[in-house]
């Protein structure tokens, strides 16, 4: 056997005196890492299959587990990290390329923690959202640039472009069919629509249980277009056109063939068991012109009922992308950043590809403002929204509404253990496997997303209340209501807010 | 009547149920004290085959047939739980012959018998098995 350069990247302590030999982590684990040696009796465990998700230590009944960052170490050095030298055995191993799952974990700046909000003392009175009407509605689409008035003086509201209407400025993200699973997402459907709001089908069509839940359905169309069909259109309440992801903005996707299984391939249309490939582009969109034709096409195949979502990832130009998309025709521009997350990326795109949503969000809101096309779109960001202060912070700097992903799967038990792209999900959520699957039962899922959002909702209304704001519309784009610790002129200039004390 | 239910579709085979169970049984505070080194009897047991699992105890039947064999008049029903005097059974197993869902079993000691009495029968409050689940395959309700 060849000699295995690596180390184990977590150590798996087992206490003695608690563990009762139950086996649970056994059965629990995926990964193989624990067995039950019947000669001693006792657990055994190989840390080097552990990838730190957590299962058996939340499911450990005499909480006998913990699992920590493995102590042994290479030579320490302040150049070439533990990280940089475990890939590069890896490599030098597998002769592939290096994949991860979810977002971005490299230590860039959080333009979000060095932002900071307002609130109302003495002068400008501050609002108790318990006691006085809050507002955390609001509207995604195309507004029209001026009034228009019937003969009779009443105001012209049939000619209104199709809206999407949110109780909360906060939709679940993109996430598709076979990346994450079925109870997964049955889990997101029913949650957006008990908080009157909707959920993303990805690129992977939308499995049919689930077309009763179209009114807070956006559906997607991405550049492999599965499962995109006539009802399919139909079925949703907003269609997006899928242009980039945040996590691996420039390329596509690639879905491997053991995640097809019968009701993937019959959802996305394609054979049982082949890989699915999304190519890097859409092969019918090199301008805005050809963009623009996709718009139309899907606007005249859903007969300019439904608002359509273009999706971008946040890139160096983005301010200018963005505006050719205004100019597109599509009512909503969705720009998600670089701590998106993924159910598989190259390590390298994933580390090293996209610019954070703050810089790319106060960037696109200043140029749309600039061009006087801002009120032709909606923007929605994605990519890295944590909690409600991010939020918050977001739709003051210009956002409509933000999309989550990761805080949703978060919320159903996602780890973050980063190995999405292995398949073997042992809280449910990114795996096929039917006895994996069926760890995420939807019924206490979808309670645990209605939770999480409408905690972030009531925190959401406690802040607007302190700025003395009372609703999303009055909060969108008030950048006085933020200002920067720790930021250099050019980073306040690009944010459009002022230090703190100014 | 409440009682407990276990949806199959959501079982993980985990059989933390059996060790709650168990552990409740022990009327200890520390399950580790409780059950280390520790062979279990569970008054709920998992049964599996391949990917398919679920929880078996006591349904508390309408009509038990449980009941009507007892030799020694230790199992009665009352308040809807099917409950066993163990000071009066003679441990003739016959009970366990005759129920149709294997819910009755010999209790540690061999000289009677033991089955769920819904946590009625310790200090848990409420049935440690459906506490317990982590995936709400175990449920405790009116139908």
């Amino acid at each position: 056997m060849a000699i295995n350069y690596n180390i184990p990247e977590y150590d798996v302590l087992r206490d003695p005196q608690r563990c009762i030999a139950c086996r649970v982590c056994e059965r629990q684990c995926a990964n193989e890492v624990h067995s039950f040696d019947p000669d001693s009796g006792t657990m055994k465990s190989d840390e080097s299959k552990c990838v730190n998700c957590h299962r058996c230590v939340a499911l450990c009944p005499t909480h006998a587990l913990k699992i920590v960052k493995n102590p042994d170490t290479f030579r320490l050095n302040a150049y070439w990290g533990q990280n940089d030298i475990s890939e590069i055995y890896r490599q030098a191993e597998t002769g592939g390329m290096l994949l991860s799952s979810m977002g971005n974990p490299k230590p860039y700046p959080i333009y979000w923690d060095k932002i900071l909000i307002n609130a109302s003392q003495v002068t400008n009175p501050s609002i108790d959202p318990l006691r006085e009407p809050m507002e955390t509605r609001t509207f995604l689409g195309k507004k029209p640039g001026a009034i228009e008035r019937n003969p009779d003086g009443s105001i012209k509201t049939d000619s209104l472009p199709p809206q999407l209407k949110l109780e909360v400025p906060i939709l679940f993200s993109a996430m598709s069919y076979g990346s994450i699973s079925y109870n997964a997402h049955q889990s997101l459907a029913r949650a957006a629509q008990e908080l009157g709001t909707y959920y993303n089908t990805g690129e992977g069509g939308l499995h049919e249980d689930f077309y009763k839940y179209g009114p807070n359905t956006i559906v997607q169309v991405a550049s492999g277009r599965f499962g995109v069909h006539h009802d399919y259109l139909e079925a949703g309440a907003a269609i997006e056109i899928k242009i980039g992801q945040g996590a691996k903005p420039g390329i596509g996707g690639h879905l491997t063939g053991a995640k097809i299984t019968d009701a993937v391939s019959r959802t996305r249309m394609i054979p049982k068991g082949t890989d699915a490939i999304s190519p890097a582009p859409h092969h019918d969109i090199y301008s805005i012109e050809d963009l623009r034709q996709l718009v139309y096409s899907l606007k005249e195949a859903t007969e300019y009922k439904k608002p359509i979502i273009v999706k971008i990832a946040a890139v160096h130009n983005v301010a200018a992308i963005a505006s050719g998309i205004a100019r597109s025709g599509a009512d909503i521009i969705a720009i998600d950043g670089f701590r998106g997350g993924t159910g598989a990326a190259p390590t390298r795109i994933r580390d090293n590809v996209g610019i954070p949503i703050e810089l790319a969000l106060a960037a696109v809101d200043e140029r749309l403002r600039q061009e006087q096309i801002r009120s032709n779109v909606s923007l929605i960001v994605a990519g890295g929204i944590r909690n409600s202060a991010d939020v918050v912070k977001a739709i003051a700097l210009g956002a409509d509404a933000v999309y989550i992903a990761t805080p949703a799967l978060i919320a159903l038990g996602c780890h973050l253990c980063r190995t999405c792209q292995i398949g073997k999900c042992n809280w449910g959520i990114a795996t096929q496997r039917p006895d994996l699957v069926k760890r995420l039962n939807p019924d206490i899922g979808y309670k645990r997303l209605m939770n999480l959002v409408s905690a972030w909702q009531h925190e959401i209304m406690e802040m607007m209340g302190g700025m003395g704001i009372n609703s999303i519309e009055a909060m969108r784009g008030n950048r006085l209501m933020l200002r920067g610790v720790g930021l250099n002129e050019k980073e306040l200039e690009i944010l459009g807010i002022k230090h703190a004390g100014e | 009547m409440k009682r407990v239910y276990v949806n199959e579709e959501w079982c993980l085979g985990c059989h933390l149920c059996e060790y709650n169970c168990a552990f409740a049984a022990t009327g200890e505070t520390d399950m580790a004290k409780a059950l280390k080194g520790v062979t279990i009897h569970p008054k709920i047991q998992i049964e599996e085959n391949n990917r398919i699992s679920f929880a078996v105890s006591c349904r508390h039947c309408d009509d038990p047939i449980c009941v009507k064999s007892c030799i020694a008049g230790a199992i009665s029903k009352t308040d809807g739980v099917v409950h066993v005097d163990k000071s009066k059974c003679v441990g003739c197993y016959t009970c366990i012959l005759v129920c149709p869902y294997g819910a009755v079993m010999p209790a540690p000691d061999g000289h009677a018998i033991q089955k769920c009495e819904l946590c009625t029968d310790n200090a848990c409050g409420e049935p440690a098995c459906v506490k317990g689940c982590p995936n709400g395959a175990i449920v405790f309700e009116e139908r």
